[in-house]
């Protein structure tokens, strides 16, 4: 593993400034390390010009718990840390589900579950039809939200159309009953692959590997929801 | 109507590389040729009408301009969230434009009608609603939304006006007289007809969001009828907004709060709502007079 490869004490000052404790550590946000390899290895998004049309998309989709969406952000430049400060707060443009017309980076405001992979089908047809090929699309998403039904929606569609767009999903086992038979099985028609959520090269090499005719779920484990 | 919006469709497709649209499987056939022409903008995504609203979100955030379409009770009532949250949270546009309206579904029952589609949008921001009373007004409604990327719901029906008013986005006087009786699209004839030798003043919009406050301000003296072709009521915060600090007092006719447990035709259904001829007169006029 090359968890190493994680900023861990910039990570964990930023995610103070967010929680303004010391209890949650870095490996206590699900999302970190895939989120930190996205923005740090593959997405191509220049923070200074976020709008640019031909960018990398990547959609959080679980908008629960932003806080390390957010210090990846900040720590990539998308924004000023200090807006870390009072996240949540009256004057902060960073809400407990971020709002895409409120913060630089973000491509879609999320928190109710179930909305990104779809708006993520729609995203990757559009870019498609102006031919913007070069372009990916990437959504995340946690286990316990693939219990929304939409999801499936787009799971289905997607295959039917071999649309070629990554999903993962963060597996911490917070389903309240469970994928019996694991959360692969779930796509039916994906290129899928079940990788540690927390080694940097096996997430890299999982979301850098491109399939031009398929969809792609990586589905990231990480320890069980405590 | 619908043929109309059809062709329109399809010209806009042709003629806009911008223009999108995407199916729940309702009028698949009859855009077919479309999408052999234009298979990456003319998107069927089978009976799945969360992810069709979901797909136009994407869509418009890339710069397209989405089309989204089906029966009204599926492409407002059943993707109420989508329409709220991957349009309007996330500032996209899209043009709805459902068929079926209140009640044309009336033989396959109420699962098929949505008579509060527009009291639906109301709950949100910035929609313009067009209710169309005649298949000749149809293509400016959709040729008009193909030139912004704002949120716009057309409401199709079976139901139709003897003639069209292409300038009926304002209020439009249609008959001079007494007291205000506004009939809103496909209402407009059975209102004239039931207002025949009544001393009323009677006016057409097909455009009820947003409405012409203006408009009412200038033509109500103090008694307004609203006859509109969906729930009974839901232009009340409207009206009441528009003639604030005004003494006035509204009738509100519509469609009943009350599911009605019949089946039969369009005009079965218009009947049991009081929304024809005969049901509108005695209302309207024992209000005014």
């Amino acid at each position: 593993m090359t968890v190493t490869a994680l900023p861990t004490e910039e990570i964990r000052t930023l995610l103070r400034r967010i929680s303004g404790d010391e209890k949650h550590a870095p490996s206590s946000y699900s999302t970190l390390d895939v989120l930190w390899v996205l923005y740090d290895r593959v997405l191509r998004i220049d923070p200074r010009k976020p709008d640019e049309p031909d960018r990398d998309r990547f959609l959080l989709s679980k908008g629960h718990g932003p806080a390390a969406y957010y210090a990846v952000l900040a720590a990539k430049g998308f924004f000023p840390v200090d807006w870390l400060d009072d996240m949540g707060g009256w004057d902060s443009p960073l809400g407990n589900h971020p709002d895409r017309l409120l913060v630089p980076g973000v491509e879609i405001g999320t928190g109710s579950l179930g909305h990104g992979l779809g708006v993520g089908v729609g995203v990757a047809l559009g870019l498609r039809a102006q031919g913007l090929l070069e372009p990916r699309v990437f959504v995340l998403l946690g286990d316990a939200e693939l219990d929304e039904g939409s999801n499936h929606e787009a799971i289905a569609y997607a295959a039917a159309i071999r649309l070629p767009l990554t999903a993962i999903v963060i597996d911490n086992q917070s389903a309240t009953h469970g994928w019996p038979g694991g959360i692969s099985a779930r796509f039916p028609g994906w290129i899928t692959s079940v990788i540690d959520g927390r080694d940097h090269d096996l997430i890299e090499r999982a979301l850098t590997r491109r399939h031009h005719d398929r969809p792609n779920l990586v589905v990231a484990t990480v320890e069980p929801k405590g | 109507m619908r043929e109309t919006f059809v062709e329109t469709t399809t010209a806009l497709l042709d003629e806009d590389p911008r223009t999108a649209l995407v199916l729940a499987d309702i009028s698949g056939d009859a855009f077919e040729p479309a999408r052999r022409r234009h298979p990456d903008r003319v998107l069927n995504v089978g009976i799945r009408e969360q992810l069709m609203t979901g797909v136009a979100g994407g869509l418009a955030l890339t710069g397209l301009r989405p089309y989204v379409h089906s029966y009204a009770p599926f492409v407002v009532d059943r993707a109420y969230e989508q329409i709220k949250l991957d349009l309007g949270h996330q500032d996209a546009g899209a043009v709805l434009v459902s068929i079926g309206a209140s009640y044309d579904g009336a033989a396959s029952g109420y699962t098929h009608q949505s008579p509060g589609d527009v009291e639906l949008l109301d709950t949100l921001e910035r929609w313009t609603v067009h209710v169309p009373g005649h298949h000749d007004e149809v293509a400016a409604l959709l040729r008009d939304a193909a030139r912004h990327d704002d949120r716009v719901y057309i409401r199709l029906a079976l139901q139709e006006n003897s003639r069209a008013y292409p300038d009926g986005g304002r209020l439009r006087v249609i008959k001079r007289g007494g007291p205000l009786v506004v009939a809103v699209g496909p209402m407009l004839d059975p209102v004239l007809e039931a207002t025949r030798d009544l001393d009323v003043t009677v006016a057409y919009t097909n455009t009820p969001r947003p409405l012409d406050a203006e408009g009412l301000r200038a033509l109500a003296e103090g008694e307004v009828v609203m006859v509109e072709p969906y729930l009974s009521g839901t232009s009340a915060r409207q009206v009441a907004e528009a003639l604030r600090g005004r003494p006035h007092r509204v009738l509100h006719l519509g469609v009943g709060r009350d599911e009605v447990r019949r089946y039969g035709s369009w005009q079965d259904h218009a009947r049991a709502h009081g929304l024809d001829a005969v049901g509108l007169r005695a209302p309207i006029e024992e209000f005014l007079w």
